[in-house]
C-alpha cells in the first residue's frame, strides 16, 4: 500500500513537471488559440515543441513559472544592466516584457519605448530606421547595435543559488568540525558532507595526484568545483523552482576549464613540459608527430571538459523537455490521444529524471576525476 | 520507400543534422556498449575486483559520450545556426 502511495506521489509530482513547461507558458501574450477553443484543425499558432525546447533550456531575462489560464504570467522579472552610449542603465525586464510584442519571420522579439529592442532574449539599441526598431540585412539577420549586457539573467541567478547553498552548507559544517573537533561524531549535516568529501579526496584526487602532501594544494579547488557542478546540476533538475540551465551555459564551463587550464600549466614542473615537448623514448620522426599533437593538447583537454560538461546537462534537459513536448504534440490531435500518450510519457520521464540525477553526479566526479589526473601528470615525479 | 524519400527530404531541409545527430548516437552506443561488455567480462573472471572496474567503467564512458555529445552540439548549432 505505502509503495503504490509513494508511486503515485513520483508520478503526480512528474506530471506537475509537466505543468511548469505548459505551451500555454511559453509566448508573453502570442496568440495561442487552445485546442479546446479552436475549431479543431487551421490554428494560428500550433505547438512549435522545438521553440518551446530552445525556450527552456536557453538563458532568459526573467524566472518564468507559469501561465495561468487566463493568460496571466507568473514570473519574476529580473534586472537589465546595460552599458551603452547612454552610459549604465539598470530597469527591471518586464519593460521589455510588457512592452510592445514584435513578431519576426524568425524569433520573437519586445520592444522598450524607443530605446532598445529584446529579440530572442538578445537586446539590442533600437535603429528607428528599422521595421519596428530592428534593422536585417538581407538573409535576415540583425544588425543593430548592440549595448554591452550586464544584466542579471536567470543562469546568473542560478550561479548565485547555487553559490549560496554550497557556501551555506560548506561553512555550517565546517563550523560543526570547529565547534566539536575530534570529541564527538559527526552529526546532521556533518554526517552527510563528510563521507562525500572523503570519498573525493581519497578515491579521486589523491589517487590522481600521487599523494596526500602533494594534492593537498589542489584539494580546496577541486572539492569546491565537484560540489558546485553537483549542486548546480540537482539544482537545474528541479524545473518547478523556474528552470535554471546553470552548466548548460558554455560561459559557466569555460571559467572552470580555464581554472583548470590555469592550475595545471603555473603547476607544471619540468617533467611535465619535457613529456609534451621532448618525450624520452620516442624515436624522432615519432617526435614530429607526437609535440604537435601534445601541445595542442594543453589547450584541448580543457576544451573538452567544457563541452562534455555543457552537452551532458543541456542533452539531459532536451530529452525530458521532448518527452514532456510529446504529451503536448499529441494532444493537439485530440484530449484522448494527450491523456494516453501522457501516460507513457510521464513514465518516461521520471525515469529520465532519474538518469539525470545519476548524470548530475556523473559528470561532477567525471570533471573533477580528469581534473585531478591533469594535475598528477602536471606535478608527476621523473619515474612513470 | 516511400517513408524514407520523406523522412530524407525533411532531413535534408536542415542540414542533415538529424542524420549526424543518429550516426554520433550509434557510435556512442557501439563505444560504450564494448565497455560494458568487457567490464561484465572482467567482473566475472574476477569478482573481488568490481569496485576498481565499475569506476574505471564509468569513466571510459563519460568520456566516450562527451565525444559523442560534442557531435550532437554542433548539429544541434546546424539546426539553429
Amino acid at each position: 500500500m505505502k509503495k503504490l502511495l509513494f508511486l503515485a506521489l513520483v508520478l503526480a509530482g512528474a506530471s506537475f513537471n509537466a505543468f511548469a513547461d505548459d505551451p500555454e507558458s511559453e509566448a508573453h501574450g502570442e496568440e495561442h488559440a487552445t485546442e479546446a477553443h479552436a475549431e479543431g484543425h487551421a490554428e494560428e499558432s500550433t505547438f512549435n515543441a522545438g521553440e518551446m525546447i530552445m525556450h527552456h533550456i536557453a538563458d532568459a531575462h526573467e524566472i518564468h513559472f507559469l501561465t495561468t489560464g487566463s493568460g496571466k504570467d507568473v514570473a519574476i522579472s529580473l534586472p537589465i544592466i546595460l552599458l551603452g552610449d547612454n552610459g549604465l542603465e539598470v530597469f527591471s525586464s518586464s519593460h521589455f516584457y510588457h512592452g510592445e510584442e514584435i513578431h519576426l519571420e524568425k524569433g520573437h522579439g519586445f520592444a522598450y519605448d524607443d530605446k532598445y529592442v529584446m529579440v530572442d532574449e538578445v537586446i539590442y539599441n533600437y535603429a528607428a530606421d528599422g521595421h519596428h526598431g530592428i534593422k536585417t540585412d538581407e538573409s535576415g539577420a540583425i544588425i543593430n547595435s548592440k549595448p554591452m549586457d550586464f544584466s542579471i539573467t536567470k543562469t546568473v541567478v542560478g550561479l548565485l543559488l547555487t553559490t549560496i547553498i554550497l557556501l551555506w552548507i560548506m561553512i555550517s559544517v565546517g563550523r560543526a568540525y570547529k565547534r566539536k573537533g575530534h570529541k564527538e561524531a559527526p552529526s546532521g549535516l556533518q554526517s552527510l558532507i563528510e563521507p562525500l568529501i572523503v570519498f573525493v579526496e581519497d578515491q579521486v584526487i589523491i589517487p590522481s595526484i600521487g599523494s596526500r602532501e602533494k594534492a593537498a594544494k589542489f584539494t580546496p579547488f577541486l572539492l569546491t568545483v565537484f560540489f558546485f557542478i553537483w549542486i548546480a546540476n540537482l539544482l537545474g533538475l528541479m524545473s518547478f523552482l523556474g528552470g535554471y540551465n546553470v552548466m548548460g551555459s558554455m560561459g559557466v564551463t569555460l571559467v572552470l576549464a580555464f581554472f583548470v587550464l590555469i592550475i595545471t600549466n603555473i603547476n607544471g614542473n619540468k617533467h611535465y613540459w619535457k613529456h609534451i615537448f621532448w618525450p624520452d623514448g620516442v624515436p624522432l620522426p615519432i617526435k614530429f608527430i607526437l609535440v604537435p599533437i601534445e601541445a595542442v593538447q594543453i589547450l584541448l583537454k580543457p576544451t573538452v571538459l567544457m563541452i562534455r560538461l555543457t552537452a551532458n546537462i543541456t542533452a539531459g534537459h532536451i530529452i525530458i523537455l521532448a518527452f514532456t513536448a510529446l504529451i503536448f504534440i499529441f494532444g493537439q490531435s485530440g484530449v484522448g490521444a494527450g491523456i494516453g500518450v501522457g501516460i507513457g510519457s510521464t513514465i518516461f520521464m521520471v525515469f529520465m529524471f532519474f538518469i539525470e540525477l545519476l548524470v548530475a553526479f556523473l559528470q561532477a566526479y567525471v570533471f573533477t576525476l580528469l581534473s585531478s589526473l591533469y594535475f598528477g601528470s602536471a606535478v608527476e615525479d621523473a619515474h612513470h | 520507400m516511400e517513408l524514407l524519400t520523406i523522412l530524407l527530404q525533411a532531413t535534408a531541409a536542415l542540414g542533415w543534422a538529424g542524420v549526424g545527430a543518429g550516426i554520433a548516437a550509434v557510435g556512442a552506443g557501439i563505444g560504450i556498449g564494448r565497455i560494458g561488455g568487457s567490464a561484465l567480462e572482467s567482473i566475472a573472471r574476477q569478482p573481488e575486483a568490481s569496485g576498481d572496474i565499475r569506476a574505471n567503467m564509468i569513466l571510459a564512458a563519460a568520456l566516450i559520450e562527451g565525444v559523442a555529445l560534442f557531435a550532437v552540439i554542433v548539429c544541434l548549432l546546424v539546426v539553429l545556426g
